[in-house]
């Protein structure tokens, strides 16, 4: 019998009459990447916070390695957390930043030694451990608060947008540490971040969360070839879905086709959809379009590789067919019946 | 260029001001302390003049020390704005902390009542204190003048710490608890250290008027034994004859430790080591 890492079990979260999280159910397998994502004041960092134990929930269960942890005190959930601000202790050098939470826990000497030294090799921090948080750079301070982490040992680590801070380089760099560590830990992990790239690259499986509810919970590939519903595909994917009146195409069993820009052909002579570009967005390895069209008014398209449009060009564009999605008057998706 | 010269025509003026201001301020305590060094008859005609030969005198500073008690004084003032200002600091920051961290029923009216007696003098209650320090025993020891003090400096300090720690980031709090420091270690260990401009702040605005009253000690605390600096100085000042050489001495003296302990605080305004804490 595998353990699950994680179970929330009916989690809801209000304070005072505002209702933050309503019947939260997941179940997380041992060693799996798990990312939350949502718009902003979704709940996200609060959901994050309750299995924390740092929050209360109103009503539910947090279950750890099959142990329910609802009533338990943060230092005592098997738990690691990440934060945004890093959170580091101003007093204490890496060394003691990392080596509190041990000592707090009666950790012997030299154990706390070796495990310090090991998470500052694997994060390279051997030079600055007799530094003062002060006298860090923002990323040295984000991979001390994860050696932080690491020491713990813990079964369970939380991220709560721990690169938002960091500049673009820094940013895909640590990424890229993380996926390591969690390669080489084989731990679980739940992350919450705003950055879609981050959740793609990372993620076994992503939540996706929206105003008190999970709207769908799967593999990134799973998100992006088959979302749910009209909330999750118009979040996943960059530039964002199209979404097209059906009446105007003629379509009578769904009220909205979605299209992503990708899955649209772009043509100067023939087409389905004519229309003048808007606007040309020039990434080198894309070429995004912006165009007028009767259905709708921007039509986002991208190309792959460069091209030569030009705004103020008319072309004509052609969706490609088996690549639309169908929504109902409730954003549900739905499967025509000709398809 | 021009933007250089600007800068430096600012900052004579903002430096000529701030001379000006200092001068000023400066221009009372100076005269105290060149005339506690004069001989009576040069007190009275030339109050503005330093002390030059002739008039050089040191007989405020020997009436002070040989009368009265006056090294006693000095101590009873000394433990009292320590003690006093130790209790406000201890009692606000943890009041302040509670305010500032949990969220309990009635946490905001509780706020306002705390901060209700930076409007009410504490003055007004003097009768009911004194009641209260008679039926207890407490009159004439150095406790009733802790007391009183503590009571009179504790809403500021309360509503000011409560604002800065408010401002203490949260992140670092939920990292201490998840690394198993308790309430209290978080207090003391995280907290503390981040508001401690705050509470220098606290501290100083506190210390002055501890140092120079006159009204409690005259009141619950006038015995020999227990009067303060303050009152101790007051047997210079007579109905009808004041001995002004003693009066100046003493109060040159009475500059000392305030301004020891003024520099004390005002160095824990400068933040140390607390950047880099967050973000
Ligand atoms: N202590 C609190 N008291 C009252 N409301 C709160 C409190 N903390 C959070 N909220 C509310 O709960 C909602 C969810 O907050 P949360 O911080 O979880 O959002 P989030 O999804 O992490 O957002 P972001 O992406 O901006 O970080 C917000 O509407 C917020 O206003
Ligand atoms: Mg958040």
């Amino acid at each position: 019998m595998i353990l699950g890492a994680l179970e929330l079990k009916n989690i809801s979260k209000s304070f005072g009459n505002v209702e933050v999280l309503k019947d939260i159910n997941l179940d997380v397998n041992e060693g799996e990447f798990i990312i939350f994502v949502g718009p902003s004041g979704c709940g996200k960092s609060t959901l994050l916070r309750i299995i924390a134990g740092l929050e209360d929930a109103t009503g539910g269960e947090v279950i750890i390695s099959g142990k329910n942890v609802s009533a338990l005190p943060p230092s005592k959930r098997g738990i690691a957390m990440v934060f945004q601000t890093y959170a580091l202790y101003p007093h204490l050098t890496v060394r003691g930043n990392m080596a509190l939470g041990l000592k707090q826990a009666g950790t012997p000497k030299a154990e706390i030694n070796q495990r310090v030294e090991l998470a500052c090799d694997l994060l390279s921090l051997d030079e600055l451990i007799e530094r003062r948080p002060a006298e860090l750079s923002g990323g040295q301070r984000q991979r001390v608060a994860i050696g932080r982490a690491i020491v713990r040992k813990p079964e369970l680590f939380l991220f709560d947008e721990p690169l938002s801070n960091l500049d673009a380089a820094l940013r895909v760099n640590t990424r890229l540490e993380i996926a390591r560590l969690h390669k080489q830990l084989g731990a679980t992990m739940v992350y919450v971040t705003h950055d879609q790239v981050e959740a793609m690259t990372l993620a076994d499986r992503i939540v996706v969360l929206n105003e008190t509810r999970v709207e769908q919970i799967g593999s990134p590939m799973e998100l992006y070839n088959n979302p749910a519903n009209e909330f999750v595909a118009g979040f996943i994917g960059s530039p964002k879905m199209n979404f097209i009146d059906a009446e105007r195409l003629g379509i009578r069993d769904a009220k909205t086709i979605g299209i992503r820009p990708e899955h649209i052909k772009a043509d100067y002579e023939k087409g389905d959809w004519p229309g003048q570009i808007i606007h040309v967005e020039h990434l080198g390895s894309d070429t995004n379009l912006y165009v007028d069209t009767k259905v709708a008014n921007p039509l986002s398209v991208r190309l792959f590789g460069n091209h030569d449009f030009k705004a103020g060009e008319t072309i004509h564009m052609t969706p490609l067919a088996d690549k639309t999605y169908y929504f109902d008057n409730d954003g549900e998706r739905v499967v025509p019946a000709d398809k | 260029m021009n933007r250089a010269r600007q800068n430096i025509f600012n900052m004579i003026a903002a430096h000529t001001l701030l001379l000006a201001y200092m001068v000023l301020a400066l221009f009372p305590v100076f005269i105290i302390l060149i005339n506690s060094f004069k001989t009576r008859r040069a007190i009275f005609r030339h109050p503005l003049m330093p002390p030059d030969t002739d008039s050089f005198s040191l007989t405020g500073y020997e009436t002070v020390l040989k009368q009265g008690d006056f090294l006693h004084y000095f101590q009873n003032s000394m433990i009292v704005t320590v003690v006093s200002l130790f209790f406000i600091l201890l009692f606000g920051a943890m009041a302040a902390f509670a305010l500032a961290e949990y969220r309990f029923k009635g946490n905001s009216w509780m706020g306002l009542y705390l901060a209700l007696g930076i409007m009410i003098p504490i003055r007004i209650g003097t009768v009911s204190i004194l009641q209260i320090m008679v039926a207890t025993g407490l009159v004439n020891t150095l406790t009733a003048l802790i007391l009183v003090y503590t009571a009179q400096g504790l809403p500021l300090a309360v509503f000011i710490l409560t604002e800065f720690m408010k401002q203490v980031s949260n992140d670092l709090k939920n990292a201490g608890r998840i690394d198993g420091l308790s309430e209290y270690a978080i207090f003391f260990k995280l907290v503390l250290p981040l508001v401690r401009p705050a509470m220098a702040t606290v501290a100083v605005f506190n210390m002055i008027p501890i140092w120079n009253d006159l009204w409690f000690p005259l009141i619950l605390a006038p015995a020999e034994e227990t009067k303060t600096l303050t009152l101790g100085s007051q047997v210079f000042i007579g109905q009808f004859v004041t001995n002004w050489n003693a009066v100046l001495a003493a109060l040159s003296m009475a500059i000392i430790p305030v301004m020891t302990l003024y520099v004390f605080f005002s160095r824990q305004l400068i933040r140390g080591i607390t950047a880099g804490a967050v973000k």
